[in-house]
């Protein structure tokens, strides 16, 4: 029995430190990234690059960028607008993917649905959430013409993919004895689900959905820069990419920022009152 | 349950799906969102993509070409991680409630993970992008930046869940600062740590296509090339490389992670 608690050495020294399974991978995965990290700083592409003069102009640029904010190509109603058109445009990702997700994730759910429909909906979701969404508004962009369609296509795809899992996940956390209450009532599939299922987990629901939300309104900034999805995130590609306009880019990311942080104040408030223990993801 | 409280739940319930109905009638006022003419392009969209979006057998000579692209991706999303990481754990250290070393230095670390969180990583990209110019070290850097932000609030809340208890120990024992984090605060945080890490490296190699896109560099500037001269069986087999990879890689991340936490 002696073997199994102390490993010795051949010579019948005591191994002081011995790793598990789990410390032999983590010392291979440490080791694995330092190797891809090295490889990394070799093999990029270095042209056209002049390090030290970039890094002082950059410098310079984020001087004049988070010092001399100014709005030179638009006015501040119009800044509101696009604000509002990007906060749209999460906001209406964010609510249809919620009501699409919430019937997918009734499948995808173990409890509430069999095990091929389950199977099928998650390799569904890990394809969905495998293609960038830029990849996704832009596909749309050519095959449903440009325009917020495009862009909320684009954006629902991912919201569905990261809700359905939160969703599914907050559904099989669902205490089993009222299921068996309710099934042994012979309620139906649908009565189980509007009685027990969604009062007992509505806020939770919720405080996903804005979590998702405030993703989304980041999301909404960068599909407008990259994949011309309108909004404040084009004024800020039209700002850096045609007008150089470093006061103006400046004056754009404060507004962003503003709204990005009063987003995470609230979605901070809500984890910390309905997900106590669960991680920030 | 009372009639009064379910009179009041119901009027609650009321309430808000009355606020979600105009919040998203105003959206769809001003992004000019049709939800039926959504819907209706739907069929005409997915049979689009199902008759333009097929790999031919010629597309394959591109995929070498694709192939260096999407590995200088990965890499660069790999490398911008793990750089990120390592400043993240100091900032983590210092912005932790239990490892402090002091009010500043923590109000200092949690207002850098903030900011550099918040400012979208596009607007980093196109700023560095003025004068660092059209290479990988710009995407880099965007990536880096973004990175150092999530990953700083993410360390911070492992390390003030894992250590409270072990710390205080060694700090009874006369233990110094560096023996405290050295002994007990990294070997309790670290399976969350590459937990999060390799969460990062996925979800910024789906960023790094973005930031490809808007900087001209990576896989993202390829599939942005056969998109613009409308050569779209090139275009598919990008998305399949990007499938391929981004699914492997969540497969081998999932797989540590079974093993290690």
């Amino acid at each position: 029995m002696e073997a199994t608690y102390i490993r010795r050495k051949k010579d019948g020294r005591i191994h002081l430190k011995f790793g598990n399974k789990g410390e032999r991978v983590i010392r291979g995965v440490l080791i694995l990234l330092t190797i891809l990290t090295i490889m990394a700083f070799i093999f990029f592409n270095y042209s056209g690059l002049e390090l030290s003069s970039a890094i002082t102009e950059t410098a310079y640029n984020l001087k004049v960028m988070f010092l001399e904010p100014a709005l030179s190509h638009f006015s501040w109603g119009d800044a509101f607008y696009q604000i509002g058109i990007t906060l749209g445009l999460a906001f209406l990702s964010t609510i249809l993917g919620a009501i699409i997700a919430f019937f997918l994730a009734l499948m995808a759910a173990m409890n509430l649905s069999n095990k091929w429909l389950t199977r099928t909906v998650r390799v569904f979701v890990a394809f969905i959430r495998a293609v960038p969404t830029v990849l996704w508004v832009l596909i749309f962009a050519i095959s449903a013409g440009l325009g917020s369609e495009a862009a909320i296509l684009g954006m629902l795809f991912h919201s569905i993919a990261y809700l359905v899992k939160a969703f599914s996940e907050a559904f099989e956390e669902v205490d089993e004895g009222i299921l068996e209450a309710l099934r042994a009532t012979g309620a139906k599939w649908w009565h189980i689900v509007t009685h027990a299922v969604l009062p007992s987990t509505f806020t939770y629901l919720m405080s996903w959905v804005f979590l998702r939300f405030e993703i989304n309104f980041g999301v909404a900034v960068a599909m407008g820069a990259a994949a011309g999805a309108g909004g404040i995130g084009f004024e800020l590609f039209m700002a850096s990419g045609f007008y150089f306009d470093l006061r103006e880019v400046g004056f754009i990311t404060y507004a962003i920022l503003i709204i990005a942080i009063i987003l995470e104040i609230i979605s901070t408030r809500l984890k910390s009152r309905f997900f106590p223990a669960s991680k920030a993801n | 349950m009372t009639e009064k409280t379910m009179r009041k739940s119901r009027w609650q319930t009321t309430i808000f799906l009355a606020i979600i109905i105009i919040l998203t009638y105003l959206s769809s006022a001003i992004t000019e969102f049709n939800i039926i003419e959504g819907i209706a392009t739907l069929p005409k969209a997915f049979s689009w993509i199902f008759a333009n979006l097929m790999i031919t057998p010629e597309t394959f000579d591109r995929l070498p070409m694709i192939l260096e692209t999407l590995t200088e991706t990965i890499l660069m999303s790999i490398a911008a991680t793990t750089t990120a990481a390592v400043i993240s754990l100091f900032l983590g250290l210092f912005g932790s409630n239990t490892t402090k070393v002091n009010g500043v230095l923590s109000a200092f670390a949690r207002f850098i993970a903030s900011v550099s969180r918040n400012i979208p990583v596009v607007a980093w990209a196109l700023v560095l992008l003025i004068s660092f110019g059209q290479n990988s070290v710009t995407g880099f850097l965007a990536l880096f930046v973004g990175t150092v932000g999530f990953l700083t609030r993410a360390f911070i809340e492992s390390i003030d869940e894992a250590s409270k208890s072990s710390v205080e120990a060694l700090t009874a024992t006369g233990a110094t600062y560096f023996q405290i984090v050295y002994k007990a605060v990294i070997p309790q945080c670290l399976p969350q740590i590459i937990s999060w890490i390799l969460f990062m490296i996925e979800t910024n190699i789906r960023n790094a296509t973005l930031i490809g896109i808007l900087t001209g560099t990576g896989i993202g500037y390829t599939f942005d090339l056969y998109y613009k001269t409308l050569n779209y069986n090139a275009v598919a087999l990008v998305t399949l490389c990007i499938v391929i990879t981004v699914i492997m890689i969540e497969l081998f991340s999932n797989y540590i992670r079974r093993v290690i936490l």
